[in-house]
C-alpha cells in the first residue's frame, strides 16, 4: 500500500497547501510518493524531494502541463494509479477540478475534502457546509481522497532527499486550451487563506460604510468578508461572501460586524479559531458562536477599534 | 445547439439542518427543499443562451426520488423546454449520478451539459468532472462567465488564485459558480405553463446503472460545539482581550 500525492505548484515552487496534504497522506500510509506534473518544474520536484515524509518523487514534464489543465493531467495519473492504494490531493480549486476526473476513470467513489483520517479507508468530512461531520468508509480498493488543507498542519519542508524519477508525458488533450490567468494582485491576503478576516453585514447600511471595515482590515492585514445579506443589498461584490453559498473560511481571527448570524453565514465561519461579534442587537444569533461579543453601535465601535489598534501599534513600535 | 442542464433537489439553504438522533443522517422529512443554488445559475445561463438565439433547446434533468421532479418543474418554469426525471432512491453518489447522466447524454446528444459546481448537501464537487471524464469531453469548472462562440466556449473560471480563462470545444461540460448570473424568479403564468411541459420518467435501473453506494456513511454527528464566549463592555476591553488573552492581534 502506498500513497500517490499529487503536488500542487506553479512550476517554480510547491504551493503551501501541498505540505498540509503531505501531512494528511502520512496519516494514511508512510510510503508517500509525490507526483509533480508541470513544465520546466525541476525546482518543484527538488523541493518535493526535500520533504522528509516523501519517499520518492515522480516528475512528468511537458509544455502542455504548463497550465494545469485537468484533461491533460488525469490520464498520466490514471496510468500511475495501478501502483497505489490511495491518490491524494489538496481540496482547493486545483484538486477539486482534477481528482473527480481521475476517480471516474478508476471507477472509484471519491471522498472529498476530508478533515480527519480515521484509518486508511475511513475519513471524516464536513457536509452541509460544515453543519454536520460525516464519518465515511470507502469500499473501493483504490481510494481517491482530497484533503481540506486547513485541517492538517504543514509537514516539514526540508531535510529529506527522496529520489526523483522522471516519467514520460502523456498526450495533449486538444479540445481544452488555456488562454490566460488573472491572479488577484492585492496587498490584502486572500479570503480563503487569510489569518484574519473582517466581515460586514446588513448593519453596515451601505457600501460606502464598508470603508470602516477596510480601515480595520488594513490595520490587521486582514481579508474582507461579507454576509450574503450585504452582498444581496449591493454593498459589496459577491467574491467577498462568506457562508454556505460563498466561501468557507477558517481564520485565526474572524470579526463579524453588523452581521446577525444567519445559518447560512455561520456555516461559512464558525470553525474560525477566535470569533468576535460587534452588533447592536444583543439577541443576535452571531453572539452564540462568538468568543468575544460587543453589544454596540458599529458606527461608534469601529472608529474606537481603529483608535485602539493604533495605540497598540504605537506601543509595539 | 442543445443544452442539457442537471439539477439536484437539496434542503433549502436557509434551513438549519437537523441530525437524526441515531446519527444515521440528516432529517429531510417535512423540511423545505429547493433546487441546489448553483444549479439555478446553470439553468439561468442555459436559458439566457437560448434567448440570445445561440441554443435551440434546453433540457433539464434530475436524478432522485419521486419529489425530485419538483426541481425539474421549477427549471421548466424559468425557461427549460422539457424535463427528464431519473428515479432513484437513497443516497446516489456522484459517480453513479455521472454514469446515469452519461446514459442520458448518449440518448439526448446535447452539445453542452451545465450543472452547479457543487451540491450544498454532500458538498462533493465531483459530478461534472466525473461526467466529463467518462465522456472524454472538455470541462470548464467553477464558471463565472461563459461566451458562446462558433463550436467553442470561452469560459472564465473562479480559481483560488483569481480568474482563469479557457477555451473549450463542444461538446463540453460546464459547472457553474454562483457568480455566473442572477437566476430569475418564475412568474405565475410561466409556472402555469410549465405544468404542461413534458417530463420524461425513467428508472436508474432501466438505464443499467448500479447506484448502490460504494461509500458507507458510518455516522453523522454535530461538529464540536464552540465554548460559550463572553460579552465585553467596551472596545478597549475587546482589543486587550484579543491581544493578551486570545493572542490573535
Amino acid at each position: 500500500m502506498s500513497v500517490l500525492l499529487i503536488a500542487e505548484h506553479n512550476n517554480k515552487e510547491l504551493k503551501a497547501f501541498t505540505l498540509n496534504a503531505v501531512t494528511a497522506a502520512s496519516q494514511i500510509d508512510t510510503d508517500i510518493h509525490a507526483l509533480v506534473i508541470g513544465n520546466n518544474c525541476t525546482d518543484v520536484a527538488k523541493a518535493a524531494s526535500q520533504l522528509p515524509l516523501v519517499k520518492k518523487v515522480i516528475s512528468i514534464e511537458a509544455a502542455h502541463y504548463e497550465n494545469f489543465i485537468a484533461e491533460n493531467f488525469a490520464p498520466v495519473v490514471i496510468k500511475l494509479a495501478e501502483n497505489y492504494s490511495h491518490i491524494v490531493c489538496s481540496a482547493n480549486t486545483f484538486g477539486k477540478n482534477l481528482m473527480p476526473r481521475i476517480a471516474a476513470k478508476l471507477d472509484t467513489s471519491q471522498i472529498s475534502d476530508i478533515i480527519k483520517v480515521e484509518s486508511p479507508d475511513t475519513f471524516i468530512r464536513p457536509i452541509y457546509a460544515g453543519n454536520a461531520f460525516a464519518t465515511v468508509k470507502t469500499t473501493d480498493s483504490k481510494k481517491c481522497v482530497t484533503i481540506r488543507p486547513t485541517s492538517f498542519d504543514p509537514c516539514e519542508s526540508s531535510g529529506g532527499s527522496a529520489p526523483i524519477e522522471s516519467v514520460e508525458a502523456g498526450e495533449e488533450f486538444v479540445s481544452t486550451k488555456f488562454i490566460k490567468r488573472e491572479e488577484i494582485k492585492s496587498d490584502r491576503p486572500e479570503l480563503g487563506t487569510a489569518r484574519v478576516v473582517v466581515s460586514g453585514g446588513r448593519g453596515m447600511q451601505n457600501g460606502d460604510n464598508f470603508k470602516l471595515i477596510t480601515a480595520i482590515a488594513d490595520k490587521l492585514n486582514a481579508a474582507i468578508g461579507a454576509s450574503r445579506a450585504a452582498v444581496d443589498a449591493g454593498y459589496i461584490s459577491n467574491d467577498h461572501q462568506v457562508g454556505q453559498t460563498g466561501k468557507v473560511v477558517v481564520p485565526d481571527l474572524y470579526i463579524a460586524v453588523g452581521i446577525s448570524g444567519a445559518i447560512q453565514h455561520l456555516a461559512g465561519m464558525k470553525e474560525s479559531k477566535v470569533i468576535v461579534a460587534i452588533n447592536k442587537d444583543g439577541e443576535a444569533p452571531i453572539f452564540s458562536v462568538a468568543d468575544y461579543g460587543l453589544e454596540a453601535d458599529l458606527f461608534e465601535a469601529l472608529p474606537q477599534f481603529i483608535e485602539e489598534l493604533n495605540k497598540l501599534n504605537t506601543i509595539q513600535k | 445547439m442543445k443544452i442539457l442542464v442537471a439539477v439536484k433537489r437539496v434542503i433549502d439553504y436557509n434551513v438549519q439542518i437537523r441530525i437524526k438522533e441515531d446519527g444515521s443522517g440528516i432529517v429531510t422529512d417535512n423540511v423545505k427543499m429547493s433546487t441546489n443554488p448553483p444549479d439555478d445559475n446553470a439553468i439561468e445561463e442555459a436559458v439566457k443562451i437560448k434567448e440570445a438565439g445561440k441554443a435551440t433547446e434546453v433540457v433539464a434533468v434530475t436524478v432522485g426520488e419521486e419529489k425530485a421532479q419538483e426541481t425539474v418543474r421549477k427549471a421548466l418554469a424559468v425557461g427549460a423546454d422539457r424535463g427528464i426525471h431519473v428515479k432513484a432512491d437513497g443516497i446516489i453518489e456522484p459517480l453513479a449520478v455521472s454514469k446515469i447522466l452519461q446514459k442520458i447524454v448518449d440518448k439526448e446528444k446535447p452539445d453542452l451539459v451545465f450543472m452547479g459546481k457543487q451540491a450544498i448537501d454532500d458538498d462533493c464537487n465531483q459530478t461534472g468532472q466525473m461526467l466529463s471524464s467518462l465522456l472524454d469531453w472538455p470541462q470548464a469548472t467553477f464558471a463565472s462567465k461563459i461566451d458562446v462562440k462558433d463550436g467553442k466556449l470561452e469560459v472564465v473560471r473562479e480559481i483560488d488564485e483569481g480568474l482563469e480563462t479557457i477555451e473549450i470545444a463542444t461538446p463540453a461540460i460546464v459547472t457553474c459558480d454562483l457568480r455566473l448570473n442572477e437566476p430569475r424568479y418564475a412568474s405565475l403564468p410561466n409556472i402555469m405553463k410549465a405544468k404542461k411541459k413534458p417530463i420524461e420518467q425513467l428508472n436508474a435501473s432501466d438505464l443499467g446503472v448500479d447506484v448502490a453506494p460504494k461509500i458507507q456513511q458510518i455516522k453523522v454527528e454535530e461538529p464540536p460545539k464552540r465554548k460559550a464566549g463572553i460579552k465585553v463592555s467596551s472596545v478597549a476591553e475587546l482589543v486587550q482581550k484579543l491581544k493578551n488573552e486570545a493572542k490573535v492581534i
